[in-house]
């Protein structure tokens, strides 16, 4: 029974192999694309028991750094265009995000050009910060929130 | 007004910690700075806590003199002192504005004022400290009269807003309310019949030149014929209305847009407060604040204000709040998601 899904159905695809990191990793503070990638791609989707890499809603030419600026782009796809989910990836990628970078860092996060439907309204929403706030106190968001992060039912 | 040219700097005075979690919002008791009374401000924070902070007038530093906790349960989003600098205001995320008041240095919470759905997003109180705004994520402001004995009562409840309502402040002089939101407009709200019938009279939007995106906060100059007001949109715009004391009952005057400042900071501004001898400070999400003076030399067709200084990485993390002290030094305090009050003054070289 799958009614009650906003994408009963959704492509799942296989996950990357972790590229081995020679270099030690705290040898500069510069932050590549690569390493926030591997950081968030085993977000679990809020639908779904299956990965934001596993689902395509991520990849790494999703994530742009400008390390002088100490900025941070990423663009991830829904699954479909009506997805009500979006917010929720946005708040995972910024809750997930903010355990792990230097504060000073800006982050934006947005759906990729033409992949949403409201695509304008999800992207106002991910980037206001008093909205992000008052989510992130909402019990029920901060629950789902965490199920994506800390989740091993992958 | 002093003409303000080159040879200024921000000087950092002190750095306040406390706040376990970003600092929203800071207002400076009005009362306090003359007549021998020390500088006392008020901060709030994700950490669901107000400090209320003040000067040691031989020192000049400023202590936490109290902490307000255990009434609000989530976290406090804006405050706002009454006129007589008595009572203090604080709305919070958990639905509620609450009501303190200082009794002999201890601050009591003697009123909650509950009502709004959800999410309470700013305070304000009108000039004469009769009546109070509140606004919200519910989209609606609400006006409250002072009633004896700390009781309020609500008056009106406004819609209009298609979106929260970031802000409300009353004008310096006149009951005339302001409202920003997440719509990108600005309302003007006024209670223009005999009976207590709260009403919009202008809304600023896209159409009459104003903002393109979340409207964060509004400003009046020390005469009230001009506003600023500041946007995610990344730009500031100064508005003005005719000589707002000089009308004669013919209703409220509408504002005009008189220019718009962009280019200056390059992510969303927050704050914005136009100080009483007419200096306006903005604060934002790139970790500056900006000074704008009134352009005195302007050539034809040149900017209306200038840029006096910018003070770049005045915090580790977003600005969120810029306020600029009563009394006679030009003193502005600054609040920031990395924790932290600064107290800055307004030197010259």
């Amino acid at each position: 029974m799958t009614l009650g899904l906003i994408n009963a159905n959704p492509v799942v695809h296989a996950k990357k192999e972790r590229v081995a990191r020679t270099e030690d990793p705290h040898a500069d503070d510069a932050v590549d694309p690569l390493d926030i990638y591997d950081f968030v791609r085993d977000i679990r989707d809020p639908e779904h028991p299956y990965s934001l890499e596993q689902l395509s809603v991520l990849s790494e030419e999703s994530i742009t750094v400008d390390d002088k600026l100490g900025r941070i782009l990423i663009t991830f796809t829904p699954t479909i265009q009506h997805c009500s989910m979006a917010t929720v990836i946005g708040l995972c990628l910024r809750v997930k995000l903010k355990h792990f970078f230097p504060p000073h860092y800006k982050v934006d996060i947005k759906v990729s050009p033409g992949s949403h439907a409201d695509e304008e309204s999800v992207n106002k929403q991910l980037n206001d910060k008093e909205r992000v706030a008052a989510a992130l106190e909402n019990p029920n968001l901060r629950q789902l929130v965490d199920e994506c992060l800390y989740s091993n039912e992958l | 007004m002093e003409s303000f040219d080159e040879g200024f700097e921000l000087k950092e005075i002190q750095t306040l910690e406390g706040h376990s979690d970003r600092v929203w919002s800071l207002a400076w008791n009005p009362a306090t700075g003359h007549s021998g009374i020390p500088l006392v401000f008020a901060s709030c924070s994700g950490d669901k806590t107000v400090r209320i902070w003040e000067q040691n007038i031989s020192s000049g530093l400023w202590n936490c003199k109290a902490v307000l906790e255990e009434t609000h349960t989530r976290t406090v989003r804006s405050c706002a002192w009454s006129p007589s600098g008595k009572l203090l205001a604080t709305a919070s995320f958990d639905a509620t504005t609450a009501i303190w008041e200082n009794v002999g240095g201890d601050f009591e919470c003697v009123s909650t004022l509950e009502g709004h759905e959800n999410e309470v997003k700013s305070v304000s109180w009108n000039a004469s400290g009769s009546l109070l705004a509140t606004c919200g994520r519910d989209k609606s402001v609400w006006i409250w009269e002072v009633q004896p004995g700390n009781e309020f009562e609500c008056v009106s409840v406004l819609q209009g807003h298609t979106q929260d309502v970031k802000m409300v402040q009353w004008h310096p002089t006149m009951d005339i309310l302001f409202s920003s939101s997440y719509d990108n407009n600005v309302k003007v709200w006024a209670d223009e019949g005999d009976s207590d019938d709260w009403q919009c009279v202008q809304t600023i939007g896209e159409s009459n030149n104003g903002h393109t995106s979340t409207v964060w906060a509004l400003s009046f100059n020390a005469s009230g014929d001009k506003m600023v007001t500041c946007s995610d949109d990344l730009t500031l715009k100064v508005w003005e209305t005719d000589n707002i004391g000089m009308q004669s009952g013919n209703g409220v005057p509408p504002w005009r847009h008189l220019c718009t400042l962009t280019g200056y900071h390059d992510r969303t501004i927050f704050s914005v407060h136009w100080s009483r001898e007419g200096i306006i400070a903005s604060g934002a999400a790139d970790d500056a604040i900006r000074l704008f003076v009134e352009n005195n030399e302007r050539m034809v067709g040149g900017p209306m204000y200038k840029l006096l200084l910018k003070k770049e990485k005045a915090h580790d993390m977003d600005v969120n709040s810029v306020q600029w002290s009563p009394g006679d030094k030009r003193l502005l305090a600054s609040a920031s998601d990395d924790g932290t009050i600064k107290v800055w003054e307004l030197a010259t070289l």
